[in-house]
């Protein structure tokens, strides 16, 4: 499992055309991932972020087009190298989609127990510190998700897709329902992890607290594919309409007052 | 001193590795290699024994210069083989940690000490825990059950007075999938049950000379019991499990709790019309299993005894009066509420998991052909003390 350097290309998309029927939702979309970087995906509702992220996840067959990740095209992988490549992603879910028969402890265990052979003391620590780390009170790890809210679901989920420290974590929506200090707690750790672990986020998120606190470029999905990738900057000065009111409307300059 | 180490220095960078030496009372413990979770199992077992002999140490030094990776369960196994060392009176100090490791270790570290796992308590205890949980359950169950039959009958009685609010779409849609849908299945089983019956009970009488009550045999055994029976177990198994199976997703999905907030009903909305139409349909389906029963019973009669369907059918009017068939019939409708009470109310009871939809479906089942079957041995009690 070698690290590659930051900065060269870890996710490609090129070319991507996805429908379901004759809807149409992609047409044509580049989209290109660095390293180490944490890339916000944004757009209106509908405009097929939580597709895309399932395209690029393999979930999804394209229409036509092509997805790499880790340089590699996951439809022509064996049974074999697949199963080990997608253990260097973690997948956060829209609505968390824990195993509902599973306790919050075990959810995070469950790649442990597939993939790699541990102790189970060492299993119970480590699935321990990934509860506290997002911010689950330790009482949370004997849970089933039923039993949870809204947000703490969100958080177990998080928790899960770190298990296995993966290179790439692919966030839906990862701060809606959590209060504001949840939320913040939640950029700060997305933050420590790409600094320790080098970790490559991609980021669909509609908050814009978030993606100033922590992206390092925005790509905005519009018109069926990406219109414009770039630093918030970039996004602050552009004109096209929509970004525009997006990036300037009335809850964005709450965001960007209280930077 | 002793050393510990473990092997595979040559591999060093595909497998985590750590030594250990105690020089001038200073314990080194020097890791090297990839620490990342998938080579940390060897390296966490030898390192849970370490803590018990510092030997006579009195400083400790981890030293991470060697580590070519390092993730959050490296650093959690550091930390705690830290915690357990300061534990044993010994000063812990790190050397040789990046910028990144450090905020890792300091990330890990302020997760705090994992709480230790409960030990499930000892087997006789769980046996008698769980039988107590079973007894009060039941008794909860019972209490519930005729709750809800009151209620139900509450909801009957206002929508009986207001028929305007009764819900006829759903009704007539209930009717058609555990009514008319049902019909092949229903057909094709009473006829070969009634052929059966009439071919064993045939061979049976033969040996007395007296097979021509096999058409006794037939029309009583099936207009009176196992028309209904069979009829009703078969609609329990198809309607009752779908009945919960829908409404347990409902519930899963907060789709109930959002009819409530609506300001609707989901007893008016979904249990009544299923209840009405169950109970519609299921002594129209015993009816025809009734007729395909005797088909059945005929057509071997026919062959076996060389009977003219003419004469069966004289037969059979001799054989049984209006009762006989009217008794069955009779007991239809409150085994299809039963049927359809339990499926709904099992479906209410659905909590959040997808494994309880399944749970209550197989225990709605399960129910109501138990309660199908004993309310059948009531019936039997009460026609027997009315004498028919
Ligand atoms: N399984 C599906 N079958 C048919 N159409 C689908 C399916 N999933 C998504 N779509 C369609 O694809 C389009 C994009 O949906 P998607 O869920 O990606 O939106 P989104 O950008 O994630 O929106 P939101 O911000 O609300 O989550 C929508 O028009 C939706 O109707
Ligand atoms: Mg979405």
């Amino acid at each position: 499992m070698s690290m590659g350097k930051k900065g060269e290309p870890i996710i490609e998309v090129e070319g991507l055309d996805t429908r379901f029927g004759d809807n149409v939702v992609h047409e044509n979309l580049d989209l290109t991932v660095k390293r180490g970087e944490v890339i916000g995906i944004v757009g209106g509702s509908g405009t097929g972020k939580s597709v895309l992220l399932h395209t690029i996840l393999g979930l999804k067959r394209p229409n036509a087009g092509r997805v790499r990740v880790f340089g590699l095209d996951f439809s022509t992988l064996s049974e074999e190298e697949r199963r080990l490549n997608e253990q260097r992603w973690g997948v956060l879910f829209q609505d968390g989609a824990l195993f509902s028969a599973l306790t919050v402890a075990e959810n995070i265990q469950v790649p442990y127990r597939e993939h790699l052979d541990l102790s189970p003391e060492l299993m119970d620590e480590l699935a321990a510190v990934k509860i506290a780390m997002v911010g689950l009170r330790a009482t949370a790890a004997s849970l089933y998700p039923s039993e949870l809210s809204g947000g703490m679901r969100k958080r177990a989920g998080l928790a899960r897709a770190l298990a296995l420290d993966p290179e790439i974590l692919f966030l839906d929506e990862p701060t809606a329902g959590l209060d504001p200090i949840g939320a913040a707690a939640f950029d700060e750790l997305i933050n420590d992890l790409k600094e320790t672990l080098g970790l490559t986020v991609f980021l669909v998120t509609h908050d814009l607290d978030t993606l100033h606190a922590t992206c390092d470029r925005v790509a905005v999905l519009a018109e069926k594919r990406v219109i414009l990738v770039g630093t918030m900057d970039d996004m602050l000065r552009s004109s096209h309409p929509w970004i525009h009111e997006y990036f300037h409307g009335p809850r964005a300059r709450a965001a960007l007052a209280g930077k | 001193m002793a050393e510990l180490s473990n092997s595979g220095a040559e591999e060093a960078d595909e497998t985590a590795t750590f030594r250990t030496n105690i020089e001038n009372r200073v314990l080194r413990l020097i890791a090297a290699g990839n620490w990342s979770i998938v080579y940390l199992n060897k390296v966490d077992g030898e390192l849970r024994g370490l803590s018990a002999k510092p030997g006579d140490a009195a400083r400790a030094v981890i030293d991470l210069s060697a580590v070519s990776r390092f993730d959050t369960a490296a650093a959690a196994i550091i930390s705690r083989t830290a915690a357990e060392l300061e534990e044993q009176g010994l000063d812990v100090a790190y050397e040789g940690v990046s910028e990144a490791q450090h905020l890792l270790l300091d990330k890990v570290e302020a997760c705090g000490k994992p709480e230790p796992v409960h030990l499930p308590p000892p087997l006789y205890l769980q046996i008698i825990g769980k039988i107590g949980e079973t007894t009060r359950a039941l008794a909860a169950e019972g209490y519930g059950m005729l709750d809800f039959i009151g209620s139900v009958i509450v909801i009957a009685v206002r929508t009986l007075m207001r028929p305007r609010r009764f819900r006829m779409i759903p009704f007539v849609h209930h009717m058609e999938k555990s009514g008319f849908d049902a019909l092949p299945l229903v057909c094709l089983l009473t006829f070969l049950i009634g052929a059966v019956v009439a071919q064993q009970g045939a061979v049976q009488l033969k040996t007395f000379g007296a097979e021509v009550f096999t058409v006794n045999l037939i029309a009583i055994i099936f207009l009176r019991e196992v028309g209904l029976l069979l009829t009703a177990i078969i609609v329990a198994g198809r309607s009752g499990s779908a009945f919960t199976a829908e409404i347990g997703s409902m519930k899963m999905r907060e789709e109930i709790d959002a009819m409530r907030t609506l300001g609707l009903d989901p007893l008016e909305m979904l249990v009544l019309p299923r209840v009405a139409a169950l109970t519609v349909t299921l002594p129209l389906l015993t009816f025809i299993a009734d007729i395909m029963g005797l088909l059945g019973g005929g057509f071997v009669v026919f062959f076996m005894l060389d009977m003219s369907p003419g004469v069966y059918i004289s037969r059979v009017q001799e054989a049984v009066g209006f009762w006989t068939f009217g008794v069955g019939l009779i007991k239809a409708p409150f085994m299809a509420a039963v049927i359809a009470l339990v499926g709904c109310r099992a479906g209410l009871a659905v909590t959040g998991s997808a494994e309880s939809v399944g749970a209550m479906t197989t225990s709605s089942v399960v129910r109501s052909i138990f309660l199908v079957i004993i309310l059948d041995a009531l019936f039997a009690m009460f026609f027997t003390a009315v004498d028919i």
